[in-house]
């Protein structure tokens, strides 16, 4: 369970939690059924990210299609739009969305203005004969994407949630662990034996360290390389190195989170908090330099952000250990003051 | 010598709200077996904690082994066996595996100290591969008794070992206990039970975190002040009530099919005379008797 939980949960998120938005569903109020307008409209559904769910000549007819949540987005295509755009060399389009899905509709505004712009230049393509020379200079830009050229949306993600599996099986599974031999009374059993302090939280710790160890290099090698195609650019020492702090830091969470819980179910919650914070405010899915102030304050202070910008660099880009050494220093601060505070706290209790 | 000692023991919970153990002084001999008796709540797990190192007291000294329950827990650690009242053995590993386990935590072998839990395990043997959790409660108490004595401890600490434990169970238990004894292992048991009292050589009864008195059984039972008689008659609810309402009766505790009674003046006619009273409020067939009391009757004579 330990193993085939996170490593299925890599299999199956990765797919889901994808921005890329397809079919988006398009209702088209046409006034004009020219030859121009039904090319526009194929241009459209031909793109393959719009569906086309609603065809019709009332706005009202299209608006109550959204009202329904059967249509995402209305395009209206005024009167005489052909006629107008020969005449007058232009011509105005109107785009409405329904923007309950913030993403979708941003995405599908974007998406649909672009195939009007593209159809745009084709028209004017058609009418007007480009001149030889350009006789306005202009630049021209063309972007290349580094480290990820297809923009290919796995490669981002999987790294990622990698992190954020190990960190979860390593604070979750330490603190209910410790926790339970609380509430059973073993712990009680086992403080009336020679065993130290430390015997008993190295003993803890080790195991969950190893399955950590394991449960990453089964998603680096298996998962990540041969489902989503992902080959580590940058060296294994220097993952792994920074994976074995990481994980020294995160256990070092679960055993101060099982020094202060007295049942499973308050670790429980306890941990539980920490890992949505882990998750939702470590870059996961949103980029840290767009989050208000304050948010970006938590998320520096998690280590999981910092992992998952390691990963993403050692893997992605292939960073050496001098590209993170800051990261290097600011993980073992993190691994010193939770083990820290965890023993500190375990000795004040007992 | 003496294995245990306790000298004015204080132990408060809730920041002195509740005094669990109040000023409590006793010593064990070596080689005895002590009782602690008493209700439930009455401090004796928390005497059992501070004496296991697990608990530290208020104020007060107390010593294992000659060995300091505060300065020197390591050495006490190292030479008692401690049974909790609750089942605290790995329910998940296997009768061996616990037994194991436990005989390297103390840096011994199962085979080194067979000897001593031989009996005792004998029993366990066919269900040696079965998991811990998954045993009879009696068969429970005899795992926990074996990895409690498995690296031959100079003192063992039984907490409760025969509260919810089947009554032929109870009684092959402190068999056991004797024959442990018998190695020269001292053994200190609480109990809820009055009964099992008179097994243990001197006991102790404890109240709302105090001692009442120290003694062997019989002294205890000596020491009851007057003299003891059990009344019964057909309708014992109104026998209690008229018992209880009279002037002539000092006490009256219902103990199974009987009162127990004590007079206020324990003359010789004073026995007629109750009869007469109860006659004349139509109860049949009354007796009464001259009894000896046990210690649980000492126990509540102590109480009030």
């Amino acid at each position: 369970m330990i193993f085939i939980a996170p490593i299925l949960q890599l299999l199956i998120l990765p797919l889901a939690a994808d921005y890329e938005v397809k079919n988006i569903n398009i209702s088209i109020v046409d006034h004009d059924h020219s030859t121009y307008s039904q090319q526009l409209i194929s241009k459209i559904t031909a793109s393959g990210y719009f569906q086309l769910a609603d065809y019709g000549n009332s706005f009202q007819q299209a608006l109550e299609q959204i009202e329904k949540d059967k249509s995402d987005i209305i395009l209206e295509i005024p009167d005489r739009f052909e006629e107008n755009l020969i005449r007058e060399n232009a011509n105005e389009l109107f785009i409405a969305v329904n923007a309950i899905n913030g993403v979708k509709a941003s995405l599908g505004g974007v998406y649909l203005n672009q195939i009007i712009a593209a159809y745009n230049n084709e028209i004017r393509l058609k009418w007007i004969q480009p001149p030889k020379y350009n006789t306005v200079p202009s630049i021209e830009i063309t972007s290349s994407y580094w480290f990820n050229q297809l923009l290919n949306y796995h490669y981002f993600i999987v790294p990622g949630i990698l992190v954020a599996l190990v960190a979860m099986v390593g604070s979750y599974l330490c603190a209910l662990n410790i926790v339970k031999e609380k509430e059973v009374g073993t712990i009680e059993q086992i403080n009336v034996t020679p065993i130290k302090k430390y015997h008993f939280i190295l003993g803890k710790l080790i195991p969950f360290w190893i399955i950590g160890m394991f449960v990453f290099s089964v998603g680096l090698f298996v998962v990540a390389r041969f489902i989503y195609g992902i080959v580590p650019a940058g060296s294994l020492w220097v993952l792994y190195a920074f994976l074995s702090i990481f994980l020294i830091a995160i256990l070092g969470l679960g055993l101060l989170i099982s020094t202060f819980a007295e049942t499973q179910q308050q670790a429980m919650s306890v941990a539980f908090f920490f890992i949505m914070i882990f998750m939702l405010m470590s870059g996961l899915f949103t980029s840290l330099d767009g989050m208000p102030r304050w948010a970006y304050i938590i998320a520096r202070s998690n280590p999981v952000t910092y992992f998952i910008e390691v990963v993403r660099m050692v893997i992605l880009k292939g960073s050496g250990f001098s590209d993170i050494k800051n990261h290097f220093l600011i993980m073992i601060g993190f691994a010193g003051l939770l083990n820290g505070l965890a023993i500190w706290n375990y000795r004040k209790t007992s | 010598m003496k294995d245990v000692e306790l000298n004015n023991i204080v132990k408060t919970y809730n920041k002195g709200e509740i005094k669990a153990v109040n000023d409590v002084s006793f010593s064990v001999d070596k080689g005895e077996l002590f009782g602690l008796i008493g209700a439930d709540g009455a401090g004796k797990s928390s005497i059992f904690r501070i004496l296991t190192t697990l608990l530290l007291p208020d104020s007060g000294t107390a010593s294992v082994n000659g060995a300091d329950v505060i300065k020197d827990y390591k050495l006490i650690r190292k030479n008692v066996g401690y049974m909790p009242g609750k089942f605290s053995l790995y329910q998940d590993l296997s009768v061996a595996e616990n037994l194991n386990f436990f005989a390297t935590v103390f840096n011994t072998t199962v085979s080194e100290n067979y000897d001593l839990i031989k009996e005792i395990y004998i029993q366990l043997e066919p269900f040696k591969n079965r998991r811990a959790g998954k045993l009879s409660g009696g068969m429970k108490q005899k795992l926990a008794l074996c990895c409690a004595l498995i690296h031959r401890p100079t003192v063992l600490f039984l907490d409760e070992p025969t509260t919810g434990v089947d009554v032929v169970s109870r009684k092959e238990f402190w068999e056991m206990l004797k024959g442990l004894k018998q190695q020269g292992i001292t053994i200190l048991v609480s109990t809820p039970y009055m009964d099992e009292a008179t097994l243990c050589e001197r006991i102790a009864l404890i109240q709302n975190g105090r001692l009442m008195t120290i003694d062997t059984p019989d002294n205890i039972v000596k020491q009851f002040p007057d003299s003891l008689y059990a009344v019964r008659a057909d309708n014992m609810s109104k026998l209690q009530h008229i018992l209880r309402n009279n002037q002539q009766i000092k006490s009256c505790f219902s103990f199974g099919d009987y009162h127990h009674i004590t007079f206020q003046d324990d003359i010789a006619y004073s026995q007629n005379e109750l009869i007469q009273t109860l006659q004349s409020a139509n109860l049949k067939d009354i007796e009464i008797k001259h009894i000896t009391p046990s210690i649980e009757d000492c126990f509540i004579n102590l109480m009030n």
